[in-house]
């Protein structure tokens, strides 16, 4: 799903969909202006009145609360309306199809739509069917992507490691269901690190995942060598249907981040996580409130960079 | 006419009288990025300001965001906490057409309620369009609407006289 649906004739963003298809300076640009927004947490009133009199609608078809939260936070922070929609208050429980959803919607004037949706590829069939004026948001899309989340830990990793070229990346965890991992692993190519590798049983990976630009190992011990940054993924109990795993525990005892086996990464490795995170699962609470866990400022970043991504698709958008 | 020095002496002047009018007490010193941060760090040199230097930078703030977008490397503002009660010199280059004090004003008023405002800026030129006007000024000049005013620097500060026409 390459597309340049994303980007206006003047190679200036409309929609944030995926991160493919884009391009490091975008990438980048996106970084920067979410640095300026930083600044605003200092203030008395944490807003500034770029979108004013704009109107944003949450679109939520799945359940989630950070990445809402902050999203809502971001919104409103740059002065815009915003309204959070949950599938479960909504009418397509009664029947209504997505687009006429949409173009309900768009009769009340909206500007701006944030989608998070089970289905992959439902953010990208919004942007196709609205309204020319009308940007829309990924906040995830069944296993397809969740651009946001991996921009915002782009932001948290060059806010610690600075350099992107020298780094190594671990992703550690449930590869296969993870929209998270995709966009991290699209992101950490186009930005240029030394090396993404994931860390995972055979059963959660994805067929041909060297083909993504990653090396892999099967071993937690061993493929944690030499790595600075340290992504572990949540266990998606909901989205395993088959059996995958023999049991939980089975999967702490050999994937779990504990404070031993975090020793075999350098020494001052950062532990990240999406959220939200199943303690005693994949990550051991000591580990997870340790000092080398950056997890929360994650969570902070996300207001920053989802400010940045939403102004910047809300300016001008030239011939259109 | 626009010969730097002597500018600045007399903004200098300025200041230090409406310090004394106004009874500025121990007032913060805000610049403008970019040319007013250069010219508020030699006022506030020369009126040894206790305070550290306030930067603003209002690009959140300004009325065209609509029209040009937000840029990237907006560089955070960094003002002290407590603006609340405080007296504040603000300091631009170049006051035209008074958008620019306008998102000043509205991005200081978010960090908290100043006791009083002063501003003060090297050169006033015509073309207001909105009511605001300076307290303070290193000189008053008239130019053409197609003529701009752009100050070089920071390290040896300079004055030039732009022709919209031929720039575009």
């Amino acid at each position: 799903m390459s597309d340049n649906l994303q980007l206006n004739p003047e190679g200036k963003l409309k929609h944030f969909l995926t991160i493919e298809g884009l391009n490091k300076s975008l990438l980048q640009e996106i970084l920067d202006t979410a640095e300026s927004f930083i600044g605003i947490n200092d203030q008395q009133i944490k807003k500034v009145p770029l979108l004013r009199g704009k109107t944003i609608v949450n679109l939520f078809f799945e359940n989630s609360t950070r990445t809402r939260t902050t999203f809502e936070l971001a919104a409103k922070r740059l002065s815009a309306d915003v309204l959070s929609m949950s599938i479960s208050t909504s009418s397509t429980s009664k029947g209504e199809s997505l687009l006429d959803t949409i173009r309900n919607l768009e009769a009340m004037f909206v500007d701006m739509f944030v989608v998070r949706h089970a289905i992959s590829g439902a953010a990208h069939f919004i942007a196709q069917h609205t309204a020319p004026h009308i940007s829309v948001i990924n906040a995830g899309d069944g296993q397809h992507a969740h651009p946001t989340q991996a921009m915002l830990d782009m932001f948290t990793i060059r806010q610690i490691k600075k350099d992107f070229s020298r780094l190594r990346v671990a992703i550690i965890g449930d590869i296969l269901h993870s929209r998270v991992a995709r966009s991290e692993i699209q992101a950490l190519n186009m930005l240029g690190v030394a090396e993404v590798r994931v860390i995972a049983p055979k059963t959660l990976l994805p067929a041909h995942v060297e083909s993504l630009g990653v090396t892999v190992s099967h071993n937690l011990t061993e493929g944690l060598a030499d790595i600075d940054v340290i992504i572990m993924l949540r266990l998606q109990k909901e989205r395993m249907s088959s059996a995958l795993l023999p049991s939980e525990s089975e999967y702490f005892k050999c994937f779990g981040l504990t404070e031993d086996t975090l020793k075999n990464a350098k020494p001052d490795a950062i532990v990240m996580h999406p959220g939200p995170i199943n303690r005693g699962v994949e990550i051991d609470s000591k580990v997870a409130d340790g000092p080398q866990s950056v997890i929360l400022k994650q969570v902070s970043n996300g207001i920053a960079i989802r400010m940045a991504i939403m102004a910047m698709a809300m300016q001008k958008q030239g011939s259109l | 006419m626009l010969e730097i020095d002597v500018l600045l002496d007399k903004l200098e002047a300025e200041l230090r009288r409406v310090i004394i009018e106004r009874r500025l007490d121990n007032p913060l010193m805000i610049g403008i990025r970019t040319g007013g941060v250069w010219i508020a760090e030699i006022m506030h040199q020369r009126l040894k300001i206790n305070d550290p230097l306030g930067l603003l930078d209002i690009s959140f703030y300004r009325d065209d965001f609509s029209q040009i977008g937000v840029h990237p490397n907006v560089k955070p503002s960094q003002l002290p906490r407590q603006m609340e009660g405080r007296d504040i010199i603000l300091i631009d280059d170049v006051f035209y057409t008074g958008r620019t004090i306008r998102a000043a004003l509205n991005e200081i008023f978010d960090y908290g309620r100043p006791d009083q405002v002063v501003l003060a800026v090297l050169i006033e030129r015509n073309g207001r369009q909105i009511p605001l006007s300076p307290d303070c000024v290193g000189t008053r000049t008239t130019l053409n609407a197609h003529q701009r005013i752009k100050l070089t620097g920071p390290d040896s500060l300079a004055i030039h006289l732009q022709n919209m026409d031929a720039v575009a």
